[in-house]
């Protein structure tokens, strides 16, 4: 690694200026980059190898063929599994899996919102218990609580029983989009909650003590205060809910009943189902351009509201 | 630190390349070639690739004291799965347990050893039923491990008694009378396999106008398929979640017990059939160890003992003797020879795989 940390020809200082001045200070930075750099090898190589080398597997496959037999052939390269992308099941699909990807996150920010806000204008003892029962859900696997809810989906349920006594008779909740938006709701609420309170809790409520001193109305005073300066946490929060919503696969699988395919599980079916790898990396990848696109168009847009 | 980014970018890129260099070496697979094995050699520990619970320890116990090697088990859950990890090579199994059109598939990819029958006389046990299935007519590749069917698991105490067939999941009249009670498998060649039947299709047909048939047929039967499952449809029927379920024989089989409510029914209009076969990887380890394996399981005793542990049916003629009344006067898991007649393997369909799996995920939805 020597090479690499020789700095460039047009950023050196003269050598021959205040040379050991200069060496002493290099020599600093060097060493300073140098831990820097051994601090973070670690997680370098992890992300290397678990994560940059597979995702680089991914794309070659996408331009790859499909045999007969279903291997994939490499080399011959094709875009023909992108041009697949645009035929109207995958834009079905896609619609359904944006739709209900942005529903849930709209639902989690109209929930988790007030609750953030309770949640950290709380003494800190109250905050403290409420923040644990926040994270409590993370304590069991997201499987056995998503299984959970088929029970208290189920025809037998709890719910389709208080359902019952009061008039509404014979209604299916178990395996509808309903059930795997409550699902996709439930899943990822904690993940909107957390980031909103953490943004909430920073804010100065003396700036909104002075808007309503200025005659603001309380809504006022939280829609010029108290939102644009909670604005980060939403962003982080909407993202955090959205990305995962959008390429769910568990969720939708058991509490959808396989009855409101959304791209996860197509992805899946092309693995393990059609043999058919280069689609399947086709799709991968095209949903990483949409959750990477809305994320820095989200970030954009964040960013310059809050200047 | 910043200086250090484009070395990060092309180590990461070499080693991109790197592997999709070996990966695309992999690919050619070994001529497959007969092993020149005596009758009961070893040569080396055996390295089993299976299903999950799909072999009765004690028989693994049973070979290792006989021949003096040790076995090693490795399950998976899917024929793709085991296709993906052998098709790269380097996977370091000896015998491997395929389904039909799996075994096809590789064949085709030259993945398997042809076998050595010299070093499995107990090859003669297996029913004339198993010895030229389509998809290795002369069993040169491989050797049928166990058999079932997929059929319908119902709750008879909700339906009643009924006549074994598809209706109860398509027929409007009917399948529309059980309050959305029903489960289809979550599977392109399954689930439009059943649709095909129904209509009176070839199960593997490469028609498009069939598949759309069959496709519309599913999908009008949304109003009443509570789930497209493959994994808990079994656990759904249990519970009372569904009536009939669409499903495999021995699972269901394994899951009723003695409780008479439920039943397993193989539908007249046609069902699948399907193996599961042993076969020997092309460059396995163990070639020889492996042939006795092979032959060690088709004994008509250990063949005998697998399926009294499975609940699978035996290909193994001679091995019926030996198995306990409970499984083999059952007709769900031994069906008689009018249902047999009536039963088909799903074959690989080649380029048409993508046809089943859009027209199924466009049906349902």
């Amino acid at each position: 690694m020597a090479t690499t940390l020789e700095p460039p020809t047009g950023e050196a200082a003269p050598p021959s200026a205040a040379p050991s001045q200069l060496g002493l200070e290099r020599d600093a930075e060097r060493a300073e980059s140098r831990r820097g750099f051994l601090i973070g090898l670690p997680s370098l190589l992890y992300l290397v190898l678990f994560f940059a080398i597979p995702l680089g597997i991914v794309f070659v496959y996408s331009f790859g063929n499909r045999s007969r037999t279903g291997r994939t052939i490499l080399g011959d390269w094709t875009l023909s599994s992108y041009e697949r992308l645009f035929s109207s099941l995958v834009m079905q699909i896609t619609g359904r899996s944006l739709g209900y990807a942005i529903l849930t996150t709209v639902v989690c920010l109209l929930v988790g919102y007030p609750f953030a806000y309770y949640l950290a204008t709380r003494p800190p003892k109250v905050r403290g218990i409420l923040l644990v029962l926040v994270m409590i859900p993370f304590w069991s696997n997201l499987l056995v609580r998503t299984y959970a809810w088929r029970v208290i989906l189920g025809s037998d349920g709890p719910l389709v029983q208080v359902l019952g006594a009061v008039g509404f008779t014979d209604v299916r909740l178990l395996f509808t989009p309903f059930a795997t938006i409550l699902g996709l709701i439930y899943g990822f609420l904690p993940f909107m909650i957390l980031p909103l309170y953490a943004s909430i809790e920073r804010l100065d409520f003396s700036l909104v003590e002075a808007a309503r001193d200025l005659y603001a109305s309380g809504w006022e005073a939280f829609r010029r205060v108290t939102w644009p300066l909670s604005r980060p946490g939403v962003i982080a929060g909407s993202i955090l809910v959205f990305i995962p919503s959008f390429g769910a696969y568990v969720i939708p699988e058991i509490l959808g009943g396989s009855r409101t395919t959304m791209l996860g599980s197509y992805v899946v079916l092309q693995f393990l189902s059609a043999r058919d790898q280069p689609f399947g990396a086709a799709l991968s990848m095209a949903i990483l351009a949409v959750m990477l696109a809305s994320a820095l168009l989200y970030f954009r847009s964040g960013a310059k509201d809050v200047g | 630190m910043k200086r250090m980014g484009r070395t990060r970018r092309w180590t990461a890129g070499a080693a991109v390349v790197a592997l999709v260099l070996t990966a695309c070496g992999g690919g050619e697979g070994d001529a497959a070639s007969a092993a020149d094995c005596e009758l009961g050699a070893t040569d080396g520990d055996l390295n089993l690739y299976n299903w999950a619970d799909y072999m009765d320890p004690e028989l693994l116990a049973q070979f290792e004291e006989e021949f003096g090697v040790e076995v090693t088990e490795d399950v998976y859950p899917s024929n793709e799965e085991l296709f993906a990890r052998v098709e790269s090579g380097g996977a370091q199994y000896d015998v491997i347990v395929p389904s039909d059109y799996m075994v096809d598939i590789m064949i085709q990819e030259d993945l398997l050893m042809g076998l050595n029958f010299d070093a499995i006389p107990n090859v003669d046990n297996i029913a004339d039923e198993f010895a030229a299935p389509p998809y290795d007519p002369d069993l040169e590749f491989s050797v049928p491990y166990q058999w079932g069917t997929t059929g319908l698991g119902v709750n008879l105490s909700v339906i009643g008694d009924v006549e074994p067939s598809w209706d109860l999941v398509f027929d409007p009249e009917v399948a529309g009378e059980l309050g959305g009670r029903i489960s289809l498998l979550d599977d392109p060649r399954e689930t439009m396999g059943a649709a095909l039947y129904w209509l009176g299709h070839d199960p593997n047909t490469t028609d498009e106008d069939e598949l759309q048939e069959a496709a519309d047929v599913i999908s009008a039967s949304r109003d009443w398929i509570a789930a497209f499952e493959s994994n808990q449809y079994s656990d759904l029927l249990l519970g009372g979640e569904t009536v009939v379920a669409q499903g495999y024989s021995g699972n269901f089989l394994d899951n009723f017990g003695d409780d008479e409510d439920y039943a397993y029914l193989i539908p007249e209009e046609g069902a699948t059939i399907w193996t599961d076969n042993m076969a020997i990887l092309a460059d396995a380890a163990a070639p020889c160890t492996a042939h006795t394996f092979v032959n060690f399981i088709l004994d008509a005793q250990n063949g005998a003992q697998l399926t009294n542990w499975t609940y699978y049916a035996s290909p193994n003629e001679a091995a019926e003797e030996f198995i306990v009344d409970d499984v083999l006067d059952n007709p769900a898991i031994y069906p008689d020879d009018e249902v047999l007649d009536n039963l088909f393997f799903l074959e690989d369909t080649g380029d048409s795989e993508r046809f089943y799996t859009d027209f199924f995920t466009q049906a349902k939805s």
